[in-house]
């Protein structure tokens, strides 16, 4: 099979993050730049698969700056097979992203199925699967966190809500967008990341994969920071006391019960 | 003024409370607001949008929408959107809205603000602002070209309007020809409660490892049954295996956004923090008084869950009866 996973390079969740000087996005000094958690999740599904089906291929997309091989080069460590980077611009919006992955995508021979994770916890959009399927005219099952797998076909336990389930049937290719649960990614090994610095990484430039300028919809701006919250009331006493107050100060102060 | 689609939802047979906020606040601000209505036997719900606010009412009766599917939606609501040019398209930022709302921007061309937490209508422009990287940053969405504006919001951002029940609206049945579709869904597995989603309630009740066990948390259950509320978890606590993935706040998990969020035994990891610090109402307890959680409580409990959590769901009982 030729399977597919598609990759966003993100800010690791425990950085603090900074506006640059004139507020129109974060200051990028002091970031240290992670694969999305939800996609460690998409290469590690495409991993099994391949495990599963011999003779498989995994290849990793990621659109964006330069810096986001780093992200291709951690899921090749981890047993991806070969990378494709189309270089878009920093401020590169979902459909531009979604755009130039799926115009990669269209380049490759075959495509059986298409990973991702069911969001990035950057912007935390969840719209690149949706828009990559839309481009490429296939179906997209978002928020997986079961897959069995029938002949072109698959069947996914997706999350809904309240704690529910939906079983859906969809043909392939598809793209299938991973939750946590699916799997449990595994880490790459030291001599896995030593090898992953020769696999084949192709460079891809927008104009090669149809994308310009207006391909852009939505932009970020006026970026702030939240306001620092003001400090908190605690409550003394013993449990008792500290309930009967809290309960007070929830229905008479905050009006929230 | 603007002419304002919003996109309906309802789960067994009830309308969303997210829903009405978009209406409430489409028509608050003195638009033409429409709904969309999408089902199998929901057209006795268009009566309940127009106590909310909703001029006209589009309903689509379908066996082939009686339940969710992204194809279907998308399908559906694109040929309205199509037949009626709005200006604005809202939806909520739900597990349903979230899905199919970035294929019908697709179809219609367009940009997609997600996850909005602040709207203002501009004539037929609309202003949005949305958090980023879960919180730690708040950017406004613009939106280039023409075109409709589209977008998500975060349930609970706007505030639940009151309904006028005197309201009514033009309902007009719309028929969609939904053809073949290349997915399927063969079965829904009901979740274990009638608990709302964590990314819907109003209030969440969430729990960290100090619970100790799945257990544990059954006290936090008997406590979010008292307040109507939703059952939340810390990366630890998943981790741990107390709770199921979908439960999980934060960053990594679900990021939240209720009246009144109340933190059980969680420290406050930046991840964390990053999913519920929109919540409006904000109550830790926790045994550790240098907890970075304490830092966004609005009321802060040091003590014992095993001894608050129980005298707490007493106390509230008492207030909820009266």
């Amino acid at each position: 099979m030729n399977i597919y996973v598609c990759v966003k390079q993100v800010p690791d969740t425990e950085t603090k993050i900074k506006l640059n000087a004139d507020a129109s996005g974060i200051d990028p000094a002091g970031i240290k730049w992670v694969l999305s958690p939800f996609d460690e999740i998409a290469v590690e599904e495409a991993l099994r698969l391949k495990e599963k089906n011999a003779g498989s291929t995994v290849a990793v997309v990621s659109a964006g700056p330069s810096r986001v091989v780093e992200a291709i080069r951690t899921a090749l460590a981890m047993g991806a097979d070969t990378g494709i980077h189309v270089d878009l611009p920093e401020n590169a919006d979902t459909f531009m992203a979604a755009k130039a992955i799926a115009g990669a995508l269209k380049k490759e021979s075959k495509v059986d199925v298409i990973f991702t994770g069911k969001e990035a916890i950057d912007d935390g959009a969840a719209q690149v699967s949706q828009l990559i399927a839309e481009s490429m005219e296939i179906p997209c099952v978002t928020v997986a966190v079961a897959i069995e797998y029938g002949a072109g076909t698959a069947k996914v336990k997706r999350e809904i809500e309240g704690g529910a389930f939906e079983i859906v049937e969809t043909t392939l290719p598809a793209v299938i967008a991973g939750q946590k649960g699916l799997n449990e990614p595994r880490y790459a090994t030291l001599p896995n990341i030593m090898k992953a610095k020769k696999k084949e990484v192709k460079a891809l430039k927008a104009a090669d994969v149809g994308v310009s300028a207006s391909d852009q919809k939505i932009r970020f701006k006026g970026y702030q920071l939240p306001p620092p919250k003001q400090a908190g009331k605690k409550i003394a006493g013993d449990a008792a006391t500290q309930a009967k107050e809290l309960v007070r100060l929830l229905h008479e102060e905050a009006k929230v019960v | 003024m603007a002419k304002v689609f919003i996109i309906a939802e309802h789960r067994d047979g009830r309308l969303k409370k997210s829903t009405f906020e978009l209406i409430g606040a489409a028509s608050a601000a003195g638009n033409e607001t429409h709904a969309v209505l999408l089902g199998e036997g929901v057209a006795g719900l268009a009566n309940e949008l127009a106590h909310y606010g909703a001029q006209h009412v589009h309903v689509i009766e379908n066996p082939g929408l009686k339940f969710y599917s992204t194809e279907a939606y998308t399908k559906a609501v694109t040929e309205v959107l199509k037949a009626n040019n709005p200006e604005i398209v809202l939806a909520s930022h739900t597990p349903t809205g979230r899905d199919f709302m970035p294929r019908v921007a697709a179809r219609l061309g367009v940009g997609l603000a997600s996850d909005c937490t602040q709207l203002k209508f501009e004539g037929s422009n609309l202003n949005v602002r949305r958090p980023v990287y879960a919180g730690k940053a708040m950017v406004e969405v613009e939106f280039l070209g023409s075109g409709p504006r589209l977008a998500t919001v975060r349930p609970n951002a706007l505030g639940a309007p009151k309904a006028d029940t005197s309201k009514t609206a033009a309902v007009k049945n719309v028929t969609v020809e939904l053809g073949s579709l290349k997915t399927k869904v063969l079965e829904i597995v009901k979740g274990s409660s009638a608990r709302p989603d964590v990314t819907e309630a109003s209030v969440v009740v969430s729990g960290g490892r100090s619970l100790k066990s799945a257990d544990g948390f059954k006290m936090l259950e008997e406590l979010a049954d008292v307040l109507g509320a939703a059952v939340g978890a810390s990366r630890a606590a998943v981790d741990a295996g107390f709770r199921p993935h979908g439960d999980q706040v934060g960053q990594t998990g679900k990021v939240v956004s209720p009246s009144l969020y109340i933190a059980c035994g969680i420290s406050g990891a930046i991840q964390h923090l990053a999913g519920m610090r929109t919540s409006k109402v904000i109550v830790a307890i926790n045994t550790d008084p240098e907890a970075p959680i304490f830092q966004v409580a609005d009321y802060g409990i040091v003590g014992d869950l095993f001894a608050v959590v129980p005298a707490l769901k007493e106390e509230l009982k008492k207030v909820k009866e009266h």
